[in-house]
């Protein structure tokens, strides 16, 4: 019975509690994981001692605002056609968001870049450029439409890339003093391209356990029972609960066409600043279809909103309520911060799932 | 004189003139095959046998205009014919009502105007009156359509949300999602393996069949658009209640979740257009489900959760398949798909 296996990983969780004697804190790193859990309820039957952080795992949160207030100055020029992933478009940035700017700009929400690069095709006489953030995940659908462009001649695409690497990330938030994470859940989606192989280093050289984990109640249950044991027993290890679909070396087809295409650079995110070789660029190979250069934007750290503490969120170091803005100015209706923008931002989870069931604790 | 046969609608099909003529006596009243319109009055006449009415009208604007399990012409009659069905009434008539954009084909039009036809059949009511209005390419896309219906409250029923109380059941007539879903993975170009197909159908015959045959039945909605999530936060807010909802009771077709999944959509938001949701008091609640099962709409009728006290807002809760709890909140406005 599934209910029996639950209360199996449940028993686990609090025996690791109970025999470490302190909170331990797992973070995810995926926004589909802080989904999942808010929406299956994972955090209404976890043991008082066990805390879930939502860490840098929702591309739109991590996205540091000088990107967004560079996608919204493109949106304002007469010659281009933004084409853009439909979580970015409510992004509160420099003169309001894609949204409000809908009406009077060309803004299209696309679910690939190959609609994207279809735009181009059907406007030649446009510049049409793609939003393209996102993690391991969606970085080989760019490349792939870039090396589309180049062999097909198309002269008027480009790429703003805003792609980002994840383990960086999770080293960075490491290196930090105050950090509070004690071991990962790694995202299923993005090892499934990637491998599970790349988190051995943040165990090795930091002794977090690093489980990857799927995406049902059930499958993260048994991932968090796998991290609790090993806190238990103090061996950190590698591990994928999810074998059915991630491999050790991952989609070697799909991390070869992105290193063909793009290299890593160092660059900014929302709330951890600026990490060493974390985001992708285009290689010089492909350096025409590269919107940055094209249009000549420098890369420059992003001011926050007023008030914004989404970057102490994307840490794990507060949780959304602790924000003073939180339900009170900053709603999914009218976020301030990315992180309430997102149906996968942990501020927005939380709104959405969470706030009740919190007040009543 | 013969007027020239046109391919497709013009400016001048809405001007009110010949073309106007031929649109509706070519195209409109063989299709809709019904004496009253025939006539083509200002007004239709109605003689009703109560005058205890219901009175309500929607627009219906969806795209793609022909999705699986429907169309724009089935979903017009469908709609309304819903909105007086969960009202406690047996829809009588319709008012019909195309703002047609410049250049649509005859031959899509007539395919959704034959649609229509079929569907006010299917649920007996007849389309008494109508209008057409043509605007110029680009001001509208294809065809939108608005129908108007009016229907007689069945005897004895009373439907109100201050009838709601802590305790009673509540009553879902089948899976949930499956418009949605349908139209937004078409939308999208994304194929799954088992057709999705949208549930879009009129609801009259089977919320007539049960209110004259099962007591106990306080409140009824149609959970359109914003789906069950939206319809639950309306009911609890309007009868200052909460509600509590078990996931494991919950009827979803498999390639539904499968395509929520895949979108991030959560299929508690996702539209419906043949189903309803039934406040019941509870020693009633078994025997609603047992008549809605024996008819087709509702073969996968369920008890999904009940009313509960409220504490200090109304609150719609959700106990999930693993035991756990989450709020259920009224979704935002507009349904983006997420990145990866």
């Amino acid at each position: 019975m599934q209910i029996d296996k639950i209360r199996e990983y449940q028993a686990t969780i609090e025996r690791a509690c109970r025999k470490l004697g302190r909170q331990i804190n797992v973070m995810e790193v995926c926004g589909t994981h802080t989904v999942a859990i808010f929406r299956s309820g994972i955090k209404s039957i976890l043991p008082k001692g066990f805390k879930l952080l939502s860490g840098p795992g929702c591309p739109v949160c991590v996205t540091d605002q000088s990107y967004i207030d560079t996608v919204l100055r493109l949106a304002d020029r007469d010659d281009c056609i933004i084409a853009t992933y439909g979580d970015m478009i409510r992004v509160p940035g420099e003169g309001g968001s894609l949204e409000t700017k809908q009406a009077r700009a060309d803004i299209k929400v696309v679910l690939s870049s190959e609609d994207a690069l279809e735009l181009a095709r059907a406007n030649p006489e446009k510049k049409v450029v793609f939003v393209a953030v996102g993690f391991e995940t969606t970085t080989p659908a760019t490349a792939v439409a870039v090396r589309e462009a180049a062999e097909q001649g198309i002269e008027n695409f480009f790429i703003l890339s805003g792609h980002k690497l994840v383990v960086p990330a999770m080293r960075a938030l490491l290196a930090a003093k105050n950090n509070n994470i004690d071991a990962f859940l790694c995202p299923g989606h993005v090892s499934v391209i990637t491998g599970y192989g790349v988190f051995g280093e943040i165990v090795e050289d930091f002794g977090r356990p690093c489980v990857v984990g799927g995406f049902e109640a059930m499958q993260i249950m048994e991932a968090l029972a796998e991290i609790c044991t090993q806190l238990a027993t103090g061996k950190p290890q590698l591990k994928s609960m999810y074998p059915a679909v991630v491999t050790e070396k991952g989609n070697t087809a799909a991390l070869k066409i992105v290193s063909e295409c793009f290299e890593p650079a160092d660059g900014y995110w929302r709330g951890l600043g600026k990490i060493d070789k974390s985001t992708l660029k285009l290689k010089d190979k492909y350096s025409r279809f590269d919107a940055a250069k094209h249009f000549g934007i420098a890369e420059t750290p992003g001011r926050e909103q007023a008030g914004c503490r989404c970057g102490e969120v994307l840490c794990g170091l507060i949780e959304p309520p602790q924000c003073g803005l939180f339900a009170e100015t900053c709603t999914p209706d009218d976020p301030v911060g990315a992180c309430m923008v997102s149906s996968e931002g942990a501020c927005a989870a939380w709104y959405k799932y969470g706030r009740k069931v919190q007040r009543e604790q | 004189m013969t007027t020239k046969k046109h391919d497709t609608v013009l400016l001048a099909h809405g001007g009110g003139g010949r073309l106007s003529d031929t649109l509706i006596r070519k195209h409109i009243l063989p299709r809709l095959n019904n004496d009253e319109l025939a006539e083509l009055g200002d007004s239709a006449k109605l003689d009703l046998d109560s005058k205890r009415i219901c009175f309500t009208t929607d627009s219906y604007v969806v795209k793609p205009l022909f999705f699986h399990g429907g169309d724009i012409g089935k979903l017009a009659v469908c709609g309304t014919v819903n909105d007086l069905a969960v009202a406690g009434a047996r829809p009588i008539a319709l008012t019909l009502s195309l703002i047609i954009e410049e250049g649509l084909a005859f031959e899509t039009l007539d395919k959704i105007l034959s649609s229509i036809g079929d569907a006010a059949a299917q649920n007996r009511v007849r389309i008494v009156s109508g209008d057409t209005k043509t605007v110029e390419a680009g001001a509208a896309d294809k065809i939108y359509i608005n129908t108007a219906g009016v229907g007689v409250r069945l005897p004895g029923v009373e439907l109100g949300c201050e009838r709601i109380e802590p305790g009673d059941k509540i009553v879902i007539s089948g899976t949930i999602g499956d418009h949605g879903m349908t139209i937004i993975s078409q939308r999208e170009g994304i194929e799954f393996e088992s057709q999705l197909l949208s549930d879009c159908a009129g609801l009259s015959e089977l919320t007539c069949e049960l209110l004259e045959n099962a007591g106990g039945i306080k409140f009824m909605r149609d959970p359109t658009r914003g789906g069950l999530a939206a319809t639950l936060n309306e009911i609890a807010g309007a009868g200052r209640v909460s509600i509590e909802i078990n996931e494991t009771e919950i009827p979803v077709n498999p390639t539904v979740q499968a395509a929520a999944d895949i979108l991030g959509f959560d299929v508690l938001e996702a539209a419906n257009e043949g189903k309803f949701v039934a406040v019941v008091s509870p020693d009633r609640a078994d025997e609603c489900v047992s008549i809605c099962r024996k008819h087709p709409l509702g073969a996968d009728a369920a008890v999904i959760g009940e009313v509960v006290e409220m504490r200090d807002v109304p609150t719609v809760e959700m106990i999930t398949k693993i035991g756990g709890r989450r709020i259920v909140q009224l979704p935002y406005g507009r349904e983006l798909p997420r990145i990866c």
